[in-house]
C-alpha cells in the first residue's frame, strides 16, 4: 500500500505530461484491460446461464424426452442426477483431501524445518514437479498402472475390514470390485495431484514463522516437534486451512483423472471400493458432452454452472481464510 | 535447530522418554511423508519414459531402430492396429491453440497487472483483484463449457474450432499471467519510478521503459509458467475443440487435435483388433501411442518449466535485494 502513496507525490509536477494523448491513452488501455476481466467473468456467467436456460426452465417431461440420460421414471431427473453427482464429487474430493492434507503438511514441514538447508529448495522443486504433470497423464498412469496394483489392497481391505461400510464387499459376490476402478482409486490419484498445491502454500506459511518464536520455544527446552506445535502451527493455522481448501477447489473441478479411472454409476453409496457407484460433475460432463444433442448440452452446461458455483464458494472461502492474516499470503 | 542437549529439566519440564519418543516418531513420519510423495513422481516418470519410448524404437516396418516417425506422421488414414500414426497434427494443434491463447492472454493479463500496480485505485482496483482470484478458481471444464457456449451463441450451435479452445485456455491463463506479472511489477523498486519522474518522463513511458523493462525477466518467467500450465489441459479442449485425425493449420475453421486430447482419444480406443495376419498390426498400439504422446507432452512441460527457471535466474536485473 505504501508504494502507491509514495508515488502520488512525484505525479503532481507531471500534470503537463499526463494530458498528452499517449499518456492518457495508455492509462485508458490498462484500465480497459482490467475492466475486460470483469466483462469476461460476466460473460462466463451470462453465456453459461443463457445456454443452461432451456434445461433449467423447460419441464422435466420435455427434457426426459430429448435427453437420453435424464430418466425421471427411475429417479434420475436432472436435479436428481445432479444430486448424485454432487455427492460423488464431494465424496471423492473428501477422500483426496483426507490423504493429501496430512501428507502435504508433513512435506511442507520437511522442506521448511527438517531438510538440510542447502537441499530444501531443490527438494521443494521436486514436489512442484508433481504439479507440472498434466492431469491426462495422471489419468493414463492411474488407469493402466496404479489401479491394478491397488486392487489386491482393496481385496485385502474388503476381506479384513469389510465390516466398515466404506470397504464392504459386494453382498452378492462377496468380493470388492475386481477392476479396482473405484472411488478410492480416483481419490488417491486426486490426492497426488493436489499435494503440490497444498504443500506450496503451507510451505510458504511455515517459512514465515517468526524465528524468535521458534528460538524461544527451543530455549525453553522444547523438542523440535514441540517447537513446531508451539510456534509453527499456531502461526500457520489459517494458512494450512486455506491451502487445504485451495486443494479442495482443485479436486472438485478435476476432470480427466476421475474420468479415466472411475467406473461410473449413480448412487448415494458410501462404499468406496465398489465400482459403478459414483461419478463426479466434471467427469460426467466430459463423458456425456461429445454425444449430447442441444438439449443434452444445455443440461450439461447447467451442471457446469453448479460446479462453477461450488468451486467459487470453496475458493472464495479459502482466499478469505488465507488473507485474513494477509501477511502470510504470498501475493503481497 | 538441534534437540536440546541439556539433560534434565527445563522451563517446559523434564525431557521424558515420552517426549523424546514423540519427537523422533514425528521426525520419522515427516521424512516418510516426503518419501511417500516421491513415490508417484518417480513411478509415473519411470512408466511414462519406459513405455513412451516404445513408439520411438519401432518404425512402421516393424524394425527395431530408433526413429522419429511418431513425430512426423498424423493419424490420417490410420486404423486399428496399424503400425503407422503419430502426433504431428497434435503437436501443431497444441502449438497453434496455446499460441493463440497466449496472444489473447498476455496483453490482457499484463495490462491488467500494470493497471493494478501502477494506476489502480478505489473500487475498480479491489473489484478486479477479487475477480482475478475468482477466475483462478474456475474449473477447467467450466472454461471449456463457457467457450463452447460463447461460440454456440455467436456462430451457431456445435461450433468447435481451435479459436474456441484458445478462448477456453485464455480464461484459465489470464489470471495466472495477471498474478505473476503483478508480483513482478511490485518488486520494481520505487526509486526507479521516482528517478524517471524526476527526469520529466511521462508516466506511460516510465511504466513501459522503466517498470516493465526492469520486471521483464520475471514477467517472461510467469508467462512461460502459465503456458506450461495450460498446455496440459484436456477437458476444455475436449469440449471446445473436439478431436481430429489430420493436420489443420486454420484456427478459425474445423477441429484440431492437441496432445492431451490425443492421449485421451488413443487411450479410449482400447485394444485394436488384428484379424489379418498378413498386415503388420499390434493390438496394444493405441495404448503405446498414448504413452509416447504423454512422454512428449511431459518433456514439453518440463522444458517450459526449466526455461522459466533459467530466464528468471539469468535475466533478472540485479536490484540489490
Amino acid at each position: 500500500m505504501t508504494i502507491t502513496d509514495k508515488r502520488e507525490t512525484p505525479e503532481v509536477p507531471l500534470t503537463a505530461h499526463s494530458s498528452s494523448l499517449a499518456n492518457s491513452s495508455f492509462t485508458w488501455l490498462s484500465t480497459f484491460a482490467a475492466s475486460l476481466i470483469l466483462v469476461l467473468l460476466a460473460a462466463v456467467a451470462t453465456f453459461l446461464i443463457v445456454e443452461a436456460w432451456p434445461a433449467l426452465t423447460d419441464g422435466g417431461a420435455i427434457l426426459a424426452e430429448k435427453v437420453s440420460w435424464i430418466k425421471p421414471d427411475v429417479g434420475e431427473s436432472l436435479i436428481q442426477v445432479m444430486g448424485y453427482l454432487v455427492f460423488g464429487t464431494i465424496l471423492i474430493s473428501a477422500i483426496a483431501l483426507l490423504i493429501a492434507a496430512p501428507l502435504s503438511i508433513g512435506i511442507a514441514l520437511f522442506i521448511s524445518h527438517y531438510a538440510p538447508r542447502k537441499l530444501a529448495s531443490g527438494l521443494g522443486y521436486l514436489i512442484d514437479l508433481l504439479a507440472a504433470i498434466p492431469s491426462v497423464v495422471y489419468g493414463l498412469w492411474g488407469a493402466i498402472v496404479l489401479v491394478p496394483v491397488l486392487q489386491p489392497f482393496y481385496a485385502w481391505l474388503g476381506a479384513h475390514f469389510g465390516w466398515i461400510p466404506l470397504f464392504a464387499p459386494d453382498p452378492l459376490t462377496g468380493v470388492v470390485s475386481p477392476t479396482g476402478r473405484v472411488a478410492l482409486s480416483a481419490g488417491i490419484v486426486l490426492a497426488i495431484m493436489i499435494i503440490p498445491i497444498i504443500t506450496a502454500v503451507t510451505r510458504e506459511v511455515f517459512l514465515q514463522t517468526p524465528k524468535l518464536h521458534e528460538e524461544a520455544a527451543l530455549a525453553m527446552g522444547a523438542t523440535r516437534w514441540e517447537m513446531i506445535r508451539m510456534a509453527v502451527f499456531p502461526f500457520g493455522r489459517s494458512g494450512m486451512i486455506g491451502a487445504t481448501m485451495l486443494g479442495l477447489g482443485r479436486a472438485l473441478g478435476e476432470t480427466m483423472a476421475v474420468y479415466m479411472i472411475l467406473s461410473v454409476g449413480l448412487s448415494y453409496s458410501f462404499n468406496i471400493v465398489q465400482s459403478g457407484e459414483h461419478n463426479t460433475i466434471a467427469s460426467y460432463i466430459a463423458g456425456q458432452f461429445p454425444e449430447a444433442n442441444s438439449y443434452g448440452v444445455s443440461a450439461l452446461i447447467a451442471m457446469g454452472l453448479a460446479l462453477f458455483l461450488i468451486t467459487l464458494l470453496v475458493n472464495s472461502l479459502a482466499r478469505w481464510i488465507v488473507s485474513r492474516r494477509s501477511e502470510f499470503s504470498g501475493a503481497n | 535447530m538441534s534437540d536440546t542437549t541439556m539433560a534434565g529439566s527445563s522451563a517446559i519440564g523434564e525431557l521424558t522418554y515420552r517426549r523424546k519418543f514423540v519427537n523422533s516418531g514425528m521426525t520419522v513420519l515427516i521424512y516418510l511423508a516426503f518419501a511417500v510423495a516421491l513415490i508417484p513422481l518417480i513411478w509415473l516418470s519411470y512408466t511414462v519414459v519406459t513405455r513412451g519410448i516404445d513408439r520411438f524404437m519401432v518404425n512402421s516396418n516393424g524394425d527395431h531402430v530408433f526413429n522419429l516417425e511418431f513425430l512426423q506422421q498424423s493419424m490420417r488414414g490410420v486404423f486399428g492396429g496399424a503400425p503407422e500414426g503419430g502426433i504431428l497434427h497434435a503437436i501443431w494443434g497444441t502449438i497453434i491453440i496455446t499460441g493463440v491463447a497466449g496472444l489473447i492472454s498476455v496483453p490482457i493479463g499484463l495490462l491488467t497487472a500494470i493497471y493494478l500496480v501502477e494506476y489502480g485505485k478505489g473500487w475498480l482496483k479491489s473489484v478486479v483483484t477479487f475477480f482475478v482470484d475468482v477466475m483462478t478458481g474456475i474449473p477447467s471444464i467450466v472454461a471449456g463449457l463457457f467457450a463452447y457456449a460463447l461460440f454456440a451463441i455467436i456462430f451457431g450451435p456445435g461450433t468447435k474450432t481451435a479459436i474456441t479452445g484458445a478462448v477456453a485456455l485464455s480464461v484459465l491463463m489470464i489470471p495466472v499471467v495477471v498474478r505473476s506479472s503483478e508480483e513482478m511489477l511490485r518488486l520494481v523498486p520505487n526509486e526507479l519510478r521516482e528517478a524517471s519522474f524526476a527526469l520529466g518522463v511521462p508516466k506511460y513511458l516510465t511504466v513501459i521503459r522503466v517498470v516493465v523493462r526492469t520486471a521483464f525477466a520475471g514477467i517472461t518467467t510467469g508467462v512461460t509458467l502459465a503456458i506450461a500450465r495450460v498446455i496440459g489441459e484436456t477437458a476444455p479442449l475436449l469440449i471446445a475443440v473436439g478431436v481430429a485425425d489430420s493436420l489443420n493449420f486454420n484456427p478459425f475453421d474445423g477441429r484440431m487435435m492437441t496432445l492431451p486430447v490425443y492421449i485421451l482419444s488413443e487411450w479410449t480406443k482400447g485394444e485394436a483388433v488384428c484379424n489379418n495376419p498378413d498386415v503388420l498390426c499390434s493390438p496394444q498400439i493405441p495404448e503405446y501411442r498414448a504413452w509416447a504422446a504423454a512422454l512428449v507432452l511431459i518433456l514439453i512441460v518440463m522444458a517450459l518449466n526449466l526455461m522459466a527457471r533459467l530466464i528468471s535466474k539469468y535475466f533478472s536485473p540485479k536490484t540489490g535485494r
